[in-house]
């Protein structure tokens, strides 16, 4: 019963990814996924995309979502840091505030942050999407490093003081390795946000060539409407292969994350 | 910066003067004068704001700013070109008296959240007291369950949607078997909203994972004692498993609800960023959106998030107040 359950929910990926490789007429009319005959000519078509093609995208992609990834490892494990290991005037209202922004919706800060980025002459780039991850402002992963953290036993860096390593030199050698669990739950979780993200490129990006892949499919869908749903989802199935490679490569982590957290994927 | 100069401006010295015991044996800190001194504790607390100057940045520039500016811009009439024009409460006034599509819209994000939820929630917990029956595979079914929850906000799967409850899609087809034939579940105003909702409920794995998290925090002994009680398993699950679990019910309970109020893809894609049709998609969220950055209403828009911020703290307010009603907290 499981099985099957879990089939008929997994039955709309499986059948998307067999009608990717069917000729258009048997997309409409077949609901077994196998293809037959085969065809790649979806592929072929579907990378062209309409004018510029899905390579474009799936470079512009990569580069936000790897410049996203470094940026939220290095800014909200620094931060995680100093919240969970540090003296400070200050850390426990900063704590407060850093808490409370995880709770703001993203939206009431949309307009104001489209008007400091478009002032800033960054719209139509990707600064908008990559430089606040480097400034921490994504407060889960801030949270997830403090946890993190809270769980490793303080003697390691008392010893470490007491040896004579300054702060950075702690959490360089001592911390940083410890947490590689704690990061690459971040690493994972910031890579399928933002290969995911829809608004945020759908606000700021309106050069075609600088389109993410969901923006990618999203103006394919509307150039063809309802009339090429083969190439359709063969980007889409391109899309998804990613994310399911970071899924197989980090299912530990995933999971653990979510359970320790609350995440949403 | 290398080992060997943090350590001699550092404050701690003790293994360093213990190099030379035989000269100096009266002088155990020479090398710790007190401009060193001086600068080692100002390092000391100089380097926290460091390590946290991103965050600061972050917070200051690209939360805290934009935020209070946003309370301000609601406020304001602004398109972005000119200047804000200060309007008091009009934008708010227009919202709840003048503006039906934003009423529809108010109503269409209801229906979605407070259906989609709860039967999200069920069939995470369904599932998860399912697979806690300590079968073979656990992490292969935790895994296809989850799969939907990491990839359903995505563009590719609404792509999916459509074509499944278009016209002659996937749904229509199986459909067909049975002699039935389906209208566009997309097109259709009264069925659109539904096919969303099947949407969110369908990536009830990232709940069901934190279910099953818990389930295994119910520790074993409870069961054991009513098992010697004689207590049937029906009850056994009524009185220890349910109210061991309520405390997670009511935190996935909360993070769904403000992740469903701020769902946008699915319905920007599947209705081609329209809402339609006739507004039967058009989420709050989406709405937003076609304010601010289509008709360029900055302070209108802003309003409307202000809103939609009072909303969701008002639910997850209620939410926490209810709890002491049904919420059991271990002793």
């Amino acid at each position: 019963m499981l099985v099957g359950f879990g089939l008929l929910m997994l039955y709309p990926l499986i059948w998307m990814l067999g009608a990717s490789f069917k000729e258009n007429e048997f997309i409409f009319t077949e609901v077994s996924p196998i293809p037959n005959p085969v065809t790649l000519e979806n592929y072929e078509q579907g990378w062209e995309g309409s004018g510029i093609g899905f390579g474009t995208f799936f470079l512009n992609s990569t580069i936000v979502a790897v410049l996203s990834v470094l940026g939220n490892m290095m800014a909200c494990s620094l931060a995680g840091f100093a919240f969970a290991r540090m003296e400070f005037r200050g850390r426990r209202i900063f704590f407060a505030l850093m808490l409370a922004t995880l709770m703001l919706p993203q939206h009431v800060l949309l307009v104001p942050q489209y008007i400091l980025f478009a002032e800033l002459g960054w719209v139509n780039s990707f600064l908008p999407l990559v430089i606040p991850k480097f400034l921490a402002v994504d407060a889960f992963f801030v949270f997830l490093m403090v946890q993190f953290l809270r769980g490793l036993p303080r003697e390691l860096d008392q010893a470490a003081k007491v040896d004579g390593a300054g702060p950075w030199q702690t959490y360089w050698r001592i911390i940083l390795p410890l947490t590689m669990p704690a990061l690459a739950t971040t690493a994972i979780f910031t890579f399928i946000w933002t290969w995911n993200d829809f608004l945020g490129p759908i606000l700021y990006l309106q050069d075609p060539r600088l389109y993410t892949v969901p923006l990618g499919l999203n103006a394919f869908l509307d150039a063809s409407g309802d009339s090429a749903w083969g190439p359709m989802f063969a980007m889409a199935v391109l899309s998804l292969g990613p994310l399911f490679g970071f899924f197989l490569a980090g299912q530990k982590y995933l999971t653990s994350g979510i359970a320790t957290t609350g995440l949403k994927g | 910066m290398t080992t060997t100069e943090r350590a001699q401006g550092g404050e701690s010295q003790p293994s360093r003067s213990g190099d030379a015991p035989a000269q100096a044996p009266r002088k155990p800190v020479p090398a710790l004068s007190a401009k060193s001194l001086r600068r080692a504790v100002r390092r000391e607390k100089i380097a926290p704001y460091l390590f946290l100057t991103p965050w600061l940045i972050g917070f200051f520039v690209i939360t805290l700013g934009p935020m209070l500016y946003s309370f301000y811009l609601s406020f304001t009439d602004f398109s972005l070109l000119g200047a804000a024009e200060w309007v008091g409460l009009d934008n708010y006034i227009r919202m709840f008296t003048a503006d039906p599509k934003y009423m529809d819209s108010v109503r269409v994000t209801l229906v979605y959240v407070f259906v989609s939820v709860p039967l999200q929630l069920a069939f995470a917990l369904l599932l998860a007291l399912v697979l806690n029956r300590g079968l073979r595979g656990l992490p292969i079914y935790r895994s296809i369950y989850y799969l939907p929850s990491l990839i359903g906000a995505s563009v590719a799967i609404a792509v999916l949607w459509r074509q499944m409850f278009g016209k002659n899609g996937l749904v229509n087809q199986v459909l067909s078997w049975f002699g039935i034939v389906g209208e566009s579940w997309i097109g259709n105003p009264d069925t659109a909203l539904g096919t969303l909702i099947v949407l969110n409920v369908w990536t009830f794995g990232s709940p069901m994972v934190i279910f099953l998290a818990a389930l295994r925090q119910v520790p074993e002994y409870l069961y054991e004692a009513a098992a010697v009680d004689g207590v049937s398993k029906w009850k056994a699950f009524w009185h220890i498993t349910l109210p061991m679990l309520t405390p997670v019910v009511l935190f996935n309970l909360i993070l769904q609800l403000i992740g469903a109020f701020q769902a946008f893809t699915p319905a920007y894609v599947v209705s081609g960023g329209t809402g339609g049709p006739v507004n039967s998609t058009l989420f709050y969220t989406l709405y937003l959106y076609q304010r601010g950055f289509t008709n360029f209403e900055m302070g209108y828009a802003s309003a409307m998030a202000w809103v939609l911020f009072f909303f969701i703290a008002a639910v997850t307010a209620i939410n926490f107040w209810l709890s002491k009603y049904w919420v059991h907290y271990d002793d």
